[in-house]
Formats: C-alpha cells, sequence, structure tokens
C-alpha cells in the first residue's frame, strides 16, 4: 500500500454535527442518553441514541439535490463536507472535480423511506410517492454526496455489517494505490427509525441503536507537517463456512501488530457481553490507551466504524498517540481491523 | 444466485479455494425477507416469531455468506449496491482485484428478486411499459422488470493457463463513472455513459471501431436510451453505423442489480457462439439512433463485445470482452 494520508475526517454522530462534538462525548467517555422512540403496536418504546437536529440549518441543506433527500443522505453529505473541508469545495455542485472518488458504506440504509413508501405501496400502490422511491435506493447518499462535491469519478455504495467501512477503506486505498483516482471519501451511514431499532433489538435486548455518519479523507499526499496515514486494512475475515467470530477476530488481530504501549486501540465494543466475547478476547494482551466508542454513542453500525477511526485519527492529530489500531468484528459478517500512524506533526497537520 | 454460482463454478472447474473473493452487486438483497418482516412488524407487532430469521436472511451479507457455506470458501465478501449498474460494477471491481494481484481468483456476478416495494417504486416513476419493453423505438414507452442472477468465474489468464482450463472469454476493460444531474435522469447528452465507455476501452487499448457488439443498457424508457443513444453515437464516432446494438432486456427485462451481470454473461456467449441476441420488439427505430439495431439472431464474426449498465443515483458502467481464441 502506497502511503495513504489523512488529509480530513468529518462526523456526525448523536453527540451532535461535526467531528468537535464527537471527540468531546468520547472525551467524557459517558454514554449519551437514551430517548423513547415510538414503534407501532407497543405501549413501551424504544431506547435509542438519535442525532439532535443542527443548531442551526446548514448552507449546504439548500442544494437542490437534498432538499427531498433522507436523513442518511444529509448525514452522509455533512461528514463528507467537513472532511473534504468545506472551505476547498463547492457544496454548491461547482467545480467538477473527476479524481475524487466516493465510497458510501452503510447496513440498513435509506430505511425512513423505504419504510414510508413500503408503507405507501400496501396502503394504494397507485398513489406512491414517486418523490420517496429514488430515495429508498441503497446508492442514494452516495449519488447525492457526487453531486454536492461535483465529483463525477468513481463511486461506490457498500453494503455489509459494520466491517464494510473498514473494507471501504481497503477499497479507497486500492482506488490510489492503482492512481484510478488522486483523492477518495470513505463514509460510514446509517439513520434512525424504529424498524431498524426493532431489529437490533433481536441482536440483542441491551444492545442500543443510534445513527450518523462518519467520514475520511484520504490521498497519497501527505498534508502539511506530516498528519496521520493509514498503515493498512486486514483482511476481511467473514463468519462463514465455519469460521466462527472468535476465529475471524482472532485472524483480524493477527495481522495488526503492538502491543499497545504508546498506542490506542479504538474497539467496536458494544458493552454487550456476548457480543463483546471475541473482540475482548483476542485484544485481551492490550496494553496501551482503548476507547469504545460505541458504548458512549451507541450501535451505529458503519457510522460507528466510522466514528472509530475518526477519533482515532483525532487522537493521533491532538499528540496523545504514536499509532492506533481500530477493531471491528461486525455484527453477522466480518471482522476486520485498520492502523493508522502519525507522522512527524501530526498534531499540527491534517487530521 | 446460487444456482448461477454453481453453474459457473462447474464451468470453471475450479477445486476447494477456501479465499476466494466473491464480489457481488444487488440493489436490495432479500427485499420479500424485509417485507415479510414490516408487515409482520405492523401487522402483528408482539408476535416475534420469524422475525430475527428474517432480519439476518433480508441482509444482502447474508446472501454472500450463503454463497461461501456453499462452496466452503471463507471470502471475502463484497457487496456493491450501485443500483442497476451494481452487477457490472462488482464484475469491474473483481477484475481490478485480480489485474493488481490481490487475488487470482473471484467469483462475481449479480442478483436481484422481484418484490412489491419494486415494482411498485417503477410504477410510481411511471417507468413501466403500459404495452411492451422497446428499446430504442421511437415510441417506447417504458420498461419490464425482471429478476435473476449471473456469476462469472474470473481468474487471471496464467492461472487459467496453468491448469489448461478452457477459457470462455477475455474480460479487458471496464469504465465507471457518476451522472451527477439528476438521482434517477441521465443527463440528456450521457456525458457518463459516454466516459465509461472511454474509458472501458481505453484501459482495454480498444478503439470503437475495434468494437463490434455493444449490449446497450437500453431499457426502453424514453430518457435512458435517448441519452445512451447520444453517448454511443458521440462515442463510437465513424465507426458509428457498422455497430452492432441491442439491448436484451426487450426479452429478457430489467434485471436490476442482476442486470450487468447476465447481459455480461450474454455478451461471453455471444463471443463464444458468434450470433447476435436480437431485439424483436422494434417497431419503428428512433430516428436519433446511427447505429445498427440488431433485430434478427444474426451469425457473424464477433471479436469484441461491450456491455453498459447505468443505474439511479448515476451509477454508470461499461465492461468490454475479447473473444478467446
Amino acid at each position: 500500500m502506497k502511503g495513504l494520508y489523512v488529509h480530513g475526517v468529518g462526523a456526525v454522530s448523536p453527540a451532535g454535527w461535526g467531528v468537535p462534538a464527537l471527540s468531546a462525548a468520547l472525551a467524557r467517555g459517558e454514554p449519551l442518553a437514551l430517548e423513547p422512540l415510538a414503534r407501532p403496536g407497543w405501549e413501551k418504546p424504544l431506547t435509542v441514541r438519535p442525532v439532535p437536529a443542527p443548531a442551526a440549518r446548514p448552507a449546504w441543506q439548500g442544494h437542490s439535490r437534498l432538499r427531498r433527500a433522507s436523513p442518511i443522505s444529509h448525514y452522509s453529505v455533512a461528514a463528507a463536507l467537513e472532511a473534504v473541508g468545506v472551505g476547498r469545495e463547492s457544496a454548491a455542485g461547482g467545480a467538477v472535480r473527476e479524481r475524487l472518488g466516493v465510497v458510501v458504506c452503510v447496513l440498513s440504509g435509506s430505511v425512513n423511506y423505504t419504510h414510508r413508501f413500503y408503507e405507501e405501496t400496501l396502503r394504494d400502490p397507485t398513489t406512491a410517492s414517486p418523490l420517496l422511491f429514488p430515495e429508498t435506493v441503497f446508492n442514494a447518499p452516495a449519488s447525492h454526496v457526487a453531486a454536492c462535491l461535483g465529483t463525477v469519478g468513481l463511486n461506490d455504495t457498500l453494503v455489509g455489517d459494520d466491517g464494510a467501512f473498514l473494507a471501504g477503506l481497503a477499497l479507497a486505498a486500492h482506488w490510489l494505490d492503482t492512481e484510478q483516482v488522486e483523492g477518495c471519501v470513505v463514509i460510514g451511514a446509517e439513520e434512525m427509525d424504529w424498524l431498524v431499532a426493532d431489529a437490533v433489538r433481536l441482536f440483542h435486548r441491551r444492545l442500543v441503536h443510534s445513527a450518523g455518519a462518519g467520514a475520511v479523507y484520504l490521498r497519497t499526499d501527505p498534508p502539511p507537517g506530516g498528519g496521520v496515514s493509514l498503515e493498512r486494512v486486514t483482511g476481511a475475515h467473514t463468519f462463514a463456512a465455519g469460521t466462527s467470530r472468535a476465529v475471524a477476530a482472532g485472524r483480524m488481530r493477527t495481522e495488526l501488530p503492538g502491543s499497545g504501549v504508546g498506542e490506542l486501540l479504538c474497539e467496536s465494543r458494544r458493552g454487550v457481553r456476548r457480543l463483546d466475547a471475541a473482540e475482548v478476547a483476542v485484544w485481551s494482551d492490550w496494553r496501551g490507551a482503548r476507547l469504545a466508542p460505541r458504548v458512549v454513542l451507541g450501535e451505529g453500525f458503519n457510522a460507528a466504524s466510522a466514528w472509530q477511526c475518526v477519533a482515532a485519527c483525532e487522537a493521533m492529530r491532538g499528540g496523545r498517540y504514536a499509532a492506533a489500531n481500530v477493531s471491528v468484528v461486525g455484527l453477522n459478517q466480518q471482522a476486520l481491523g485498520a492502523r493508522w500512524v502519525a507522522g512527524p506533526g501530526a498534531e499540527r497537520g491534517g487530521a | 444466485m446460487l444456482w448461477a454460482a454453481a453453474e459457473a463454478w462447474r464451468q470453471s472447474g475450479w477445486e476447494g479455494d477456501t479465499d476466494l473473493p466473491m464480489v457481488l452487486g444487488t440493489t436490495g438483497g432479500g427485499t420479500s425477507l424485509g417485507q415479510d418482516y414490516y408487515r409482520q412488524a405492523v401487522g402483528r407487532p408482539t408476535r416475534g416469531r420469524g422475525q430475527a430469521s428474517r432480519v439476518a436472511h433480508y441482509q444482502p451479507q447474508r446472501q454472500g455468506q450463503d454463497l461461501c457455506d456453499a462452496f466452503g470458501c471463507r471470502g471475502p465478501v463484497t457487496l456493491i449496491a450501485n443500483a442497476c449498474a451494481s452487477g457490472a460494477n462488482a464484475i469491474g471491481h473483481a477484475w481490478h482485484l485480480l489485474r493488481a494481484g490481490v487475488a487470482e481468483r473471484a467469483l462475481a456476478g449479480g442478483y436481484d428478486e422481484l418484490s412489491q416495494l419494486v415494482y411498485s417504486g417503477f410504477d410510481a416513476l411511471q417507468a413501466l411499459s403500459p404495452t411492451r419493453c422497446r428499446p430504442f423505438d421511437a415510441g417506447r414507452d417504458g420498461l419490464a422488470l425482471g429478476e435473476g442472477a449471473a456469476v462469472l468465474a474470473l481468474e487471471t489468464l496464467s492461472g487459467a493457463q496453468g491448469r489448461g482450463a478452457a477459457i470462455l472469454a477475455e474480460l479487458v476493460g471496464y469504465g465507471a463513472t457518476t451522472d451527477v444531474h439528476h438521482l434517477t435522469q441521465p443527463q440528456p447528452q450521457g456525458d457518463a455513459a459516454y466516459a465509461a465507455m472511454r474509458a472501458a476501452c481505453q484501459c482495454a487499448g480498444l478503439a470503437p471501431g475495434q468494437v463490434d457488439y455493444l449490449n446497450a443498457h437500453g431499457t426502453g424508457t424514453p430518457l435512458n436510451d435517448s441519452a445512451e443513444a447520444e453517448a454511443i453515437q458521440r462515442w463510437a464516432g465513424a465507426s458509428v453505423t457498422r455497430l452492432r446494438v441491442s439491448s436484451t432486456k426487450a426479452v429478457i427485462g430489467h434485471l436490476l442489480g442482476a442486470a450487468g451481470a447476465v447481459e455480461a454473461a450474454v455478451c461471453v456467449m455471444v463471443l463464444r457462439e458468434q450470433w447476435l441476441p436480437p431485439q424483436t420488439t422494434v417497431e419503428r427505430l428512433d430516428p436519433r439512433c446511427r447505429f445498427s439495431l440488431v433485430t434478427e439472431a444474426t451469425s457473424t464474426q464477433v471479436e469484441v463485445a461491450l456491455s453498459n449498465s447505468f443505474g439511479f443515483g448515476g451509477a454508470n458502467a461499461t465492461l468490454a470482452f475479447r473473444r478467446w481464441p
């Protein structure tokens, strides 16, 4: 893998809009408050961690593409613009950037509009809204991101469990390695819906659904001062063909170096013993610092994996660690890891 | 999808390969199970029976894992969801993995099933033909939906030759671009389609005049076909009148996430069998189309075939195949 440098990060999370809100919540370390979410047929609501409304209407929401877009597209665009740098890009569809790649990684995708559209279909298919259906497609957020960034190059949407975001980083690395793009923004995004929160409960009743997005902007040229680079992404170790979560997690661990001294481990641990067991076991020898964003923010699937990477980059940017391992043992598909290293002057340079 | 993969696996002559990458394209995975989940969650909310299974099996990654289990592979599984270009993007991505030396072999393809949601969605957009699907016809009035899957067993040339495999065709080029004009409507001049065809041919080292057959995206909707025709003509230039084009969607329908993969398989058949698949539904060719639309099954020499796939969100992909002697 060529040198892949982080030129920016972005985040929308239950902590708020922007990386500073995410960093502040993770620094406090206290799980964010739960909020009720009604579901049909039940008196007792679900409890979730939704994204709060932005303090002020962001300028990019005026883009014609986003007027009827679903929350997942808004989160994706906000995170991407923050990562790429609003000052360097036109959010109004200005300059066409043929060589900027976009990878969006989702598990449940645009479920708000899918659920609404299907509800309308069941009620009366002849009046189901043609405005909703196009927004239900998995790659709608990626399309909106491309439109807002004015890029017409490679653009893929990956679907999978929470490991997909790291697979998205590997895809971006491949595109950059083979010079198919000059830069690539990788986004993990999910949105809040009772239907998904209800399904999350089926994995474990203590799992708390959350939503938002995280983004990492990668290039092969270093930012001023060196910054943080992506050293490697492990293979995607699938829970299939007799490979258990524990075995897959172990294979991921063997691909990531370090015992932790002076380094950070950013885990996908959820605070649910049964789901965490495999990951806890493979990192039992880690002697460095640990951070588990999902324990604070909730289970945001691919958004949460993106928050892990954003948090790791931010921690190194602050000069606190020389390197960070991000570990994701996904809900039902795969285990992957990524290793980030800080170059000289990381605390001054790009993320 | 399992059926298509098993057929490809048998033809390939591959034996056990635990680390075989699987790259699959789909628009919805197990949408019908998602619908079942929703109806029970709303209609009988306190009845949880079967819901966990529906959640697990609805998700596209589960179908990828099922494929792994069926062939005793550990993957990795990559699922690309670029709307109706997904199948072509999956094959193109797998091709890049092989070219970059990441893998020696890969199973790549696309799959989708019909569902109430998808049918209702295209109906709401008034994209379904009330008569019959007639791509590039002057009176075309929409598409016909279909469902299915195709899987290609891709292998490096050295690997295939080393074990004496029967090679069906050579994948020589892939181009992918994004049309940011509109979420569902192509830019009228087909700029992104033009760029995808150009990119696929550039990486294959092909001039438009060397392409014998183009399997068009050709949905039969007024906007898609006019933009694609513009793009084909601009890309082919002086060669356009000798370029033979057809859309097999007129025969088998629009297979959404499977379309690009099934149409790639059609291109392989064209190159193997040396014939052109016709569109027999055309009544009056759109006068804006200057290429040669194939309206009768024709035996002819075909050395190079292209396949176009476009999707919502502006996903555009072109695959280029060459006959293997």
